[in-house]
């Protein structure tokens, strides 16, 4: 694919994300924060999230299985989740875990839970088929930067 | 041996989120600022005792066995440490978390996610 077509496929990509409702700004905004000196910024960051999230999704879903539920270990979890999802511009996958912490004393837990594992899937499969469209482009890009 | 001059502030950011570590450790870069990441109030304060650079500590509320509010305590009750300003960042917008952090001394409480522009602003007024 030449690179014309993979910068397009790359900007209409990131675009569906937005009108799709996974993202939001503050992707932007981590965007903006690359530089020479820190390229891959905003993949390390998610690759970070994408490292840590699915060991918060066990811990709840190991907690949800206890009896008497810990409701405040359940609550603690899920609110880093949502905070570090919040903090790479995850908007979904932050509302899904709002929408679990509002049923915090329901008693379908379990469905909730799947809803956000789905999430998290869906938001793992688009985060990285992006990431691997942008690393076809990174070489080109980089020549450019160092002729400028 | 001579001194050299450090001309950036050094900030020791506290957050017990891996993503979120990485992230204000990036802005406050990008602000010229020199970072030191910590995972906890404990380790916070261990650093605090030995290392005198710090000149502003910027720390995540919700954080196990101590939280933001009680490291910021513990920073003002010091006498060494009270003339640090002191950051106190969370997701959750409380007035009364934001009341109760601003009379225990904090210089500034900052909604997360962060912005350049919130250390931008808070730059300016420190420095």
């Amino acid at each position: 694919m030449d690179y014309s077509t993979l910068r397009r496929q790359i900007t209409f990509m990131k675009k569906s994300f937005f009108d799709q409702g996974y993202l939001d700004e503050q992707f932007n905004q981590l965007e903006e924060l690359q530089d020479e000196s820190s390229p891959n910024f905003v993949e390390e960051v998610v690759a970070l999230f994408l490292k840590d999230s699915p060991r918060l999704l066990t811990n709840i879903e190991h907690t949800i299985g206890k009896y008497p539920q810990d409701f405040h270990r359940l609550d603690s979890l899920v609110h880093q989740l949502k905070g570090s999802g919040s903090s790479i511009g995850a908007v979904r996958m932050k509302n899904e875990c709002s929408v679990f912490k509002a049923h915090c004393n329901d008693k379908n837990l379990e469905g909730s839970l799947q809803r956000m594992k789905r999430e998290h899937a869906t938001l793992k499969q688009k985060l990285e088929s992006y990431f691997q469209l942008l690393r076809q482009v990174a070489p080109r890009e980089h020549a450019v930067n160092l002729r400028k | 041996m001579s001194t050299a001059m450090v001309s950036e502030p050094h900030v020791l950011a506290v957050d017990d989120s891996l993503v979120d570590r990485a992230v204000i450790s990036r802005l406050l870069r990008s602000s010229k600022y020199r970072v030191t990441t910590v995972d906890s109030g404990k380790r916070a304060l261990e650093v605090l005792s030995l290392d005198r650079s710090v000149h502003m500590i910027i720390t995540d509320y919700c954080m196990p066995e101590m939280n933001g509010y009680e490291l910021l305590k513990r920073v003002k009750e010091s006498a060494e440490l009270r003339g640090i300003p002191v950051v106190i960042m969370s997701s959750e917008n409380s007035p009364a978390r934001i009341r109760r952090c601003l009379e225990e001394g904090a210089e500034e409480f900052l909604i997360k996610p962060v912005r350049s522009s919130d250390l931008s602003r808070l730059c300016s007024r420190l420095y």
